[in-house]
């Protein structure tokens, strides 16, 4: 019990010192504490922007997919009935989430629908058409594969697919992804570099009182615990800062499109849904920066 | 305890700072290091200190193999020695009392420990009445006693002095060496690197004299015992 108590005290007292020194030091070191918690702050603004803008356009595309159609037309010689039993066919067909049956009458009457002031159509008979079907894809990069799977089918003579479309919305999926993941990397990789050279320059200020500490004993982990916590601290600040300014920038440009400047058809996602992935990651990386950062910074004056 | 055998050292610049060194320290002993300029001094306290290791030969400092030593041992084998520069390296920004302090405790010394050894070994030193000053604001002489206060703190087995009267006049530079040798006289080793042979001499200790990586004399007869020629060379 006494041991544990022991240990106990020596931990917190441990603790105690680490914090300290660690809090000590971003004081005394100002500048360069308000510079890196700058930097980090502006590296998790541009990757949670960007993470944002490809969330949003995922979104808009989904949106799209599930608008995005097939026309199925059936043979003309099928009757109605003939051409109503082929829906269990095409649903069970992969990548079909639902099916429409249009029967020739109801395509007449649509087209008239749209072009009431042509009399062309006034004599027309409903005959003249086919009975179709509207089919509804899961994933439309895989249409071409679904449109050729369709054509197969007995009694269909005909599949309209706009697969020119479903491969422009790939296509920008995929570079917004892209460049997304791009930009996050290297402003990972530029955010390390910077809480590292902070570090850096702390420890160069300090590497007297470091030399002294080895000299008399101070095992490697004692020396390095102050610098990883300042980090720590540095990291967390710059993440909360973050997904404070993340936060507010997100608001006031989501409520000018949804205000109208010309793109309020769009529905953008609303913040409080990924708040809390935003927050998670910003802490995540906040912190990993922080730490790992001060972990390289320190690693050259603890050889000797 | 510190022993030599047989140790070379060869920097990897290609200087061979020591060819063939053979000694042995006892516990309790008081021993001057004496030679010129490059004549392995420094490599000496390098290798008691573990900043590096012998190329060849067998180097023992306080039970610690120093040809085996693992990394993470040196700070425990640090603890067992205290060192003392012509510098002092003191810390500017701390007092007298925090200076002494902050060897304990980055050791790990609970404040209670700390509050009961500090005073006693400013006292030993004769610092009584400058705890709250900062360095700057004391004479060499003092802050050399504050550094022997920090090397002293955890209580080590050996002191080495590395130049200690480097920067003092005549009179401090006694002052400290008698200082030295009442630590050793309290049961702690003392190793000293000087220069100074007025000093060496008014002391009857072990001298272990360097020249040119090697022991040209180890002995009880003070001062360049190996001859007057010698002598004029370390001027």
């Amino acid at each position: 019990m006494t041991e544990w108590t022991d240990i106990t005290v020596m931990v917190m007292r441990k603790l105690n010192y680490f914090i300290k020194e660690g809090v000590g030091s971003i004081f005394t070191h100002r500048f360069m504490s308000f510079a890196s918690v700058f930097i980090i702050v502006a590296c998790l603004l541009i990757m949670g922007s960007f993470s944002l803008l490809a969330l949003n356009v995922d979104r808009i595309i989904d949106t799209l997919e599930d608008e995005n159609q097939i026309m199925v037309f059936i043979d003309e010689n099928f009757t109605e009935t003939a051409a109503r039993s082929l829906e269990g066919t095409i649903s069970a067909i992969p990548n079909v989430t639902s099916v429409e049956f249009v029967s020739r009458e109801m395509a007449l009457d649509s087209f008239k629908d749209l072009y009431e002031d042509s009399s062309l159509l006034e004599d027309l008979d409903a005959d003249v058409l086919r009975d179709r079907y509207i089919v509804y894809l899961d994933d439309i990069s895989q249409m071409a594969e679904t449109q050729y799977e369709l054509a197969k089918v007995d009694g269909v003579v005909k599949v309209n697919a706009h697969l020119e479309i479903s491969e422009g919305f790939i296509k920008v999926r995929n570079i917004v992804s892209a460049v997304s993941l791009l930009l996050v990397a290297v402003l990972l990789v530029i955010s390390l570099f910077i809480m590292s050279n902070t570090i850096k320059l702390t420890t160069f200020d300090r590497r007297e009182e470091i030399a002294i500490m080895k000299m008399v004993g101070a095992t490697s982990s004692f020396i390095r615990w102050p610098f990883v916590v300042q980090g720590l601290i540095l990291g967390l600040l710059g993440a909360l800062l973050a997904f404070l300014a993340q936060w507010g920038l997100y608001q006031l440009v989501s409520s000018n499109i949804v205000s109208g400047t010309g793109l309020s058809f769009i529905s953008v996602i609303p913040f409080e849904k990924v708040s809390i992935y935003i927050l998670a990651s910003f802490l995540a990386i906040g912190l990993g920066v922080g730490i790992f950062g001060s972990i390289m910074a320190i690693k050259n004056y603890l050889k000797v | 305890m510190v022993q030599m055998t047989d140790v070379f050292k060869v920097y990897e610049n290609g200087t061979k700072a020591l060819k063939g060194i053979d000694f042995k320290i006892n516990d309790g002993e008081f021993v001057f290091l004496v030679g010129p300029s490059g004549s392995g001094k420094s490599t000496i306290i390098k290798l008691i200190t573990g900043e590096i290791f012998p190329t060849e030969g067998s180097v023992i400092v306080n039970d610690f193999n120093m040809n085996k030593i693992r990394f993470s041992q040196l700070p425990y084998l640090r603890r067992s020695l205290g060192v003392i520069f012509q510098d002092f390296r003191l810390l500017e920004n701390k007092s007298v009392y925090e200076n002494i302090a902050f060897a304990m405790r980055v050791i790990g010394a609970s404040n209670k420990e700390i509050r009961r050894r500090v005073p006693y070994v400013i006292d030993l030193v004769g610092l009584n009445d400058c705890t709250k000053r900062r360095p700057m604001e004391l004479s060499g002489g003092e802050q050399q006693r504050v550094a022997i206060a920090r090397a002293l703190i955890n209580n080590p087995k050996l002191i080495i002095a590395d130049e200690p009267t480097g920067n003092l006049d005549p009179a401090r530079s006694l002052e400290i060496m008698v200082l030295l040798q009442k630590i050793n006289t309290l049961g702690t080793t003392v190793m000293v690197v000087t220069h100074e042979k007025e000093l060496v001499n008014r002391f009857s200790k072990r001298v272990i004299t360097l020249d040119g990586g090697r022991i040209i004399s180890d002995g009880m007869d003070g001062y360049y015992s190996y001859g007057n020629e010698k002598a004029e060379l370390f001027h």
